[in-house]
């Protein structure tokens, strides 16, 4: 199997200067990741499952360790890498999937789907249709990929969400709970797509509240629980 | 020997009006604007017994460059007759000795204006005109400073955006008088406020022509064989006034530029504006023996 | 706290655009910059937050070359401008200025003239790049209008019979006319109403998207930058505290004030 991430003795923790207080998520943590292999993060609440992900896509500055990325380009350690570096991983390797849609105002449904695709350098017709197919094949209504999703319910912002962040096949993949409030039809579709984008190499590394939705998927189950490791309340330290 | 030998005797006043060092001044200003085409130059206008505003600037070129042997013609908006002109020129006589005249072919200095003769001058006269603006960039840079920065920068940019708007907001180049005329392809000035049609005549002349502005205290020169091009754009010609077909009501001349004078009917008739060479015209038509100069208009086309 | 030092770029191999090095500007007393280095990378939307008086707008008047600094120096990556910016003479930072780098004021006085007509001013960048073909004008004038998303039935109105949000499409409009390396955004949609600020906001991403224009963008607006920005540098006064990507900064800042300015402005 080929190497895609490499995490060694990776440490995340927040200093919350205002408060004079210093909370720990999580301390070396190690693992790897091969091509076509999904991997379930689990653990109790505030062990740090999300904080991971977002420290691995560098939303999150780690604190000590190495997450090493078998780039395109060889080996790269993606919590010493230079910022554009990053940015121009994001833009071609590695993807994230949340459950939030990112919509701006007059942009609509397929162009929003459409914008990685143009980006990547596809032209706009092109990108368009497969945007239309994607919309299609996540339950989006044929009426509504003209409208713009900052008006939608937020079922319908997260299928264009889910059809926009995986219209590009990435080398890694990280997920962060993408079948919370998704009606079954849409989460069929999300396991079929996941399961194509496994099926073609893609490395996945997902935090779900419900594993059996993607049961059938996952190769290895990481559990983050640590033994006596400090409480982490998520929704205080993503500040 | 006492003192009273080495100085100059007692005089009322300097010869030229001016004295000495004020011309000095002038003629050094005037070598200067000569070498750099189309360049203001600063100098101390002086006091002259007459208004700021009235032609005191051309007044004190003439009177530097005056001497007994000049012949002085001095038009107001091509007419030699009028107060202004009939005044200056009368000045400029009794303070010099110099003869004055009316005929443009036989003058050696000429001040003028809003206007340039008809006949061709030569390159053994000098034309002197009135400037109230010399600052072509005050309309689009109200700041001194800056506009001198830009003229440093042959920066004239503001210049072609004016004529941008006048096209856009009228269909057309509205810039009548005073039109921006790059000269020697360096410097963009305001030929003072000679009409369209005259702008052509200063291209490439065999005479000099020195513009100078009393109130603002700056002169510059077109010196003779030097091109002064009117701004324009590369898809909208530079056009004169439409006078070509215009004839005079008196003298019957035809293809110069004409004075407009509303009738009490609505109408208008026209008159030559260049007065001297509508005198000529009627004398040739009652048989006097008249000499005319080569035009720079040939039947209302330039040539 | 211990924050790693990052590595310098290694898969991005282009140079940066924008490069400013220890840039540093006292007027008397009050020191407006200290040391101040900043990079963008091509087609990078750099974003630069902070207060009042930070500095942020005193750096990005360096960047148009309108000021110099005591000491520091400026390159851009461009052809035909080797060297320290900051070192050329007035014209050649004026030439450089109005044919490679567009500025949009939050003061539209500053940047448009008020009583030409709209087109004018988009036009009178092209003049000064001397062309002088009125047609051209007209036609290249009308591209960069409906590229700002500027209404072209009213192409001919002057600025000043215009909404502010219209203005700054006028600016936009005259900045982007020549195409330019760098797109400097001060404070540009400051003082504008909600939902004209996302109208104008929208119209920047997508220019920056089609044209993959390098911009830095200055406000005091968090959420225009999160917009926006690639990447962020948090300024106060005079310095720089923190760099980074845009969701890092604003999600997991490090330094205090940054946390401070986060947590006060989401």
């Amino acid at each position: 199997m080929t190497r895609v991430l490499d995490i060694q003795a990776l440490s995340k923790g927040f200093s919350l200067h205002h408060l004079g207080q210093d909370i720990a998520a999580f301390d070396a943590i190690s693992f790897s990741l091969d091509a076509g292999e999904f991997v379930l993060i689990k653990g109790i609440n505030g062990a740090g499952k999300s904080t991971l992900l977002r420290t691995i896509y560098r939303s999150y500055l780690p604190r000590g360790g190495a997450v090493v990325f078998h780039s395109a380009h060889g080996p790269i350690d993606l919590a010493r890498a230079a910022d554009v570096d990053i940015a121009h991983l994001r833009r071609t390797e590695i993807g994230f999937v949340t459950q939030f849609l990112n919509a701006r105002p007059r942009v609509s449904a397929e162009a929003l789907v459409a914008e990685p695709l143009r980006l990547a350098g596809e032209s706009a017709d092109a990108a368009l249709h497969t945007a239309r197919g994607w919309l299609s094949t996540f339950g989006v209504k044929e009426e509504l990929w003209q409208a713009y999703p900052s008006t939608f319910s937020g079922g319908e912002q997260q299928k264009v969400n889910l059809a926009r962040a995986l219209i590009l096949p990435r080398k890694l993949i990280l997920l962060d709970e993408p079948t919370a409030s998704l009606d079954a039809g849409a989460r069929a579709a999300l396991v079929a797509r996941l399961a194509e984008l496994k099926e073609n190499g893609a490395a996945m590394l997902g935090v779900f509240h419900h594993p059996g939705d993607v049961a059938d998927l996952i190769d290895r189950v990481i559990d983050l629980t640590p033994d006596a490791a400090p409480e982490e309340d998520r929704e205080d330290v993503a500040v | 020997m006492s003192l009273s030998d080495l100085a100059k005797p007692w005089a009322a006043m300097s010869y030229g009006f001016l004295d000495a060092s004020a011309k000095r001044e002038l003629r050094r200003k005037m070598v200067k604007a000569v070498a750099v085409p189309g360049c203001q130059m600063p100098y101390a206008s002086r006091e002259v017994p007459m208004a700021r505003g009235w032609g005191t600037g051309g007044l004190q070129v003439s009177l530097t460059l005056i001497n007994p042997k000049s012949v002085v013609k001095v038009i107001d908006q091509g007419a030699d007759d009028s107060v202004n002109a009939a005044s200056i020129r009368r000045f400029l006589a009794r303070v010099s000795g110099a003869m004055t005249t009316t005929d443009t072919l036989t003058a050696s200095l000429i001040q003028s204006r809003h206007r340039i003769p008809e006949e061709k001058l030569s390159d053994n006269q000098v034309l002197v005109l009135q400037v109230p603006n010399p600052e072509p960039l005050r309309p689009v840079q109200p700041n001194m400073s800056i506009a001198r920065q830009m003229h440093a920068d042959a920066d004239y940019s503001r210049m072609w955006l004016q004529l941008y708007e006048q096209i856009v907001c009228s269909g057309r180049v509205m810039q009548g008088a005073s039109y921006p005329s790059l000269v020697n392809g360096r410097h963009v000035m305001t030929p003072s406020p000679i009409p369209r049609w005259d702008v052509p005549k200063l291209h490439m002349a065999e005479h000099l022509t020195i513009l100078s502005a009393g109130r603002e205290k700056r002169l510059f020169a077109v010196p003779p064989f030097t091109r002064v091009e009117p701004l324009v754009f590369d898809d909208v010609p530079f056009q004169v006034e439409d006078h070509a077909d215009l004839s005079c009501y008196r003298s019957g001349a035809r293809g110069f530029f004409m004075n407009e004078i509303p009738q009490d009917d609505g109408t208008s008739q026209y008159e030559l504006s260049d007065s001297e060479y509508g005198v000529k015209t009627i004398r040739d038509r009652e048989g006097d023996p008249v000499r005319f100069g080569e035009t720079w208009y040939k039947n209302g086309k330039f040539s | 706290m211990t924050t790693m030092t990052l590595e310098p770029p290694r898969l991005v191999r282009t140079k940066p655009l924008l490069e400013i090095r220890d840039v540093s500007r006292s007027y008397g007393e009050v020191r407006a910059l200290h040391k101040v280095s900043a990079t963008a990378y091509p087609g990078e939307v750099l974003g630069i937050v902070g207060e009042s008086g930070s500095g942020k707008s005193t750096l990005l008047r360096m960047m148009n070359l309108e000021e110099l600094p005591d000491s520091g120096s400026y390159h851009l990556d461009l052809p035909d401008t080797p060297g320290d910016l900051f070192e050329l003479d007035r014209f050649a930072r004026r030439m450089l200025c109005a044919t490679r780098i567009g500025i949009v004021y939050q003061n539209p006085h500053l940047g448009l003239l008020m009583k030409h007509s709209s087109s004018g001013n988009v036009a009178e960048r092209l003049l000064i790049a001397g062309e002088r073909r009125f047609g051209v004008l007209r036609e290249k004038a009308r591209e960069a209008l409906s590229a700002s998303e500027f209404p072209l039935e009213r192409l001919d109105a002057p600025p000043i019979e215009l909404s502010g949000g219209m203005q700054q499409r006028v600016q936009l409009a005259k900045a982007i006319a020549l195409e330019p390396a760098l797109l400097l955004l001060d404070e540009p949609t400051t003082g504008l109403d909600v939902s004209v600020q996302a109208l104008l906001l929208d119209t920047l991403k997508r220019l920056q998207q089609e044209r993959k224009i390098t911009m830095v963008i200055v406000s005091h607006d968090l959420g225009v930058i999160r917009t926006l920005a690639d990447r962020v540098m948090v300024m106060r006064r005079g310095e720089v505290v923190e760099v980074g990507l845009a969701d890092q900064v604003f999600q997991d800042p490090q330094h205090p004030y940054t946390q401070q300015l986060v947590h006060a402005k989401l």
